[in-house]
């Protein structure tokens, strides 16, 4: 009994705070209705810790199923830099790349449907040379891998 | 309205492959111009790609995906002359939906 009316309590409060911001203009309508689809707060970490936070995951343990494909060691244009990430794991459910180095860490997420593969290409901003990790999620867990590419900005290109 | 995306869907035995060029300024906020001021970030948030109905892959995007998007993946199934379509949303909250038939 008591319990639940905590809980009650709880929610409540919570929907307040978000209506008080919505009014006060902090969250605009339009962003606070993306929000279940677009995760802002992990978009905005800056460290693996706090990205894994945002996702609602712990600690990704460390696999060797997961693999990069055209993903070059060094990367001319830092503006354009090829990544492809392969997981091997069963049940993968979701992959996503991280850059250790940019301002914000988190770049894409991909939710891999049960009939699609879970490999997939893309193309990413680094700002400098960086670990680039690809975090998978399967079966409710966390795994990931990580690869450094240097990037070299001037003009010569190596 | 923006441009229309690149959008190549092959049958690949018994996959499709899906590859996807967007084309979109994704700004990342963090620049300035040439009078020292922010350019607002626009980026796409969100990417989502349908075969019959049914979502095959859906992404979250950050500033950090290059200009002009590209995005390459596979699907099981598929059947020639179908479609398979995809869809962005970006922070502005413009949408943009292209299709392309498998071959």
């Amino acid at each position: 009994m008591n319990g639940q009316r905590r809980n009650l309590l709880k929610t409540g409060g919570g929907l307040t705070l978000l209506t008080l911001l919505t009014a006060a203009g902090w969250l605009q309508p339009r962003a606070a209705l993306a929000a279940d689809a677009w995760n802002a707060a992990a978009f905005d970490t800056k460290s693996m810790a706090d990205t894994m936070k945002a996702l609602g995951g712990g600690t990704p343990l460390p696999s060797k199923d997961i693999t990069f494909f055209q993903t070059p060691d060094i990367a001319e244009n830092g503006a354009v830099v090829p990544i492809g990430v392969t997981s091997a794991i069963p049940k993968t459910e979701s992959i996503a790349i991280l850059i250790e180095k940019n301002p914000n860490m988190l770049a894409a997420v991909f939710d891999i449907s049960p009939r699609t593969d879970p490999s997939l290409s893309t193309r990413v901003k680094m700002g400098q040379s960086s670990n680039v990790y690809a975090l998978v999620k399967a079966d409710g867990k966390y795994y990931v891998a990580s690869k450094e590419i240097k990037v070299t900005l001037g003009g010569c290109g190596g | 309205m923006a441009d229309p995306m690149r959008i190549r869907a092959n049958l690949v035995g018994d996959s499709t492959e899906v590859k996807v060029l967007m084309s979109h300024e994704m700004e990342t906020g963090l620049r300035k111009d040439a009078q020292g001021k922010n350019i607002p970030a626009w980026f796409i948030q969100d990417v989502t790609a349908t075969y019959n109905g049914m979502t095959v892959l859906s992404a979250q995007w950050g500033p950090a995906v290059a200009k002009n998007p590209f995005l390459s993946f596979k699907f099981k199934g598929g059947t020639k002359g179908e479609k398979v379509q995809i869809t962005w949303t970006d922070n502005r909250g413009e949408k943009r939906t292209d299709e392309a038939t498998i071959s």
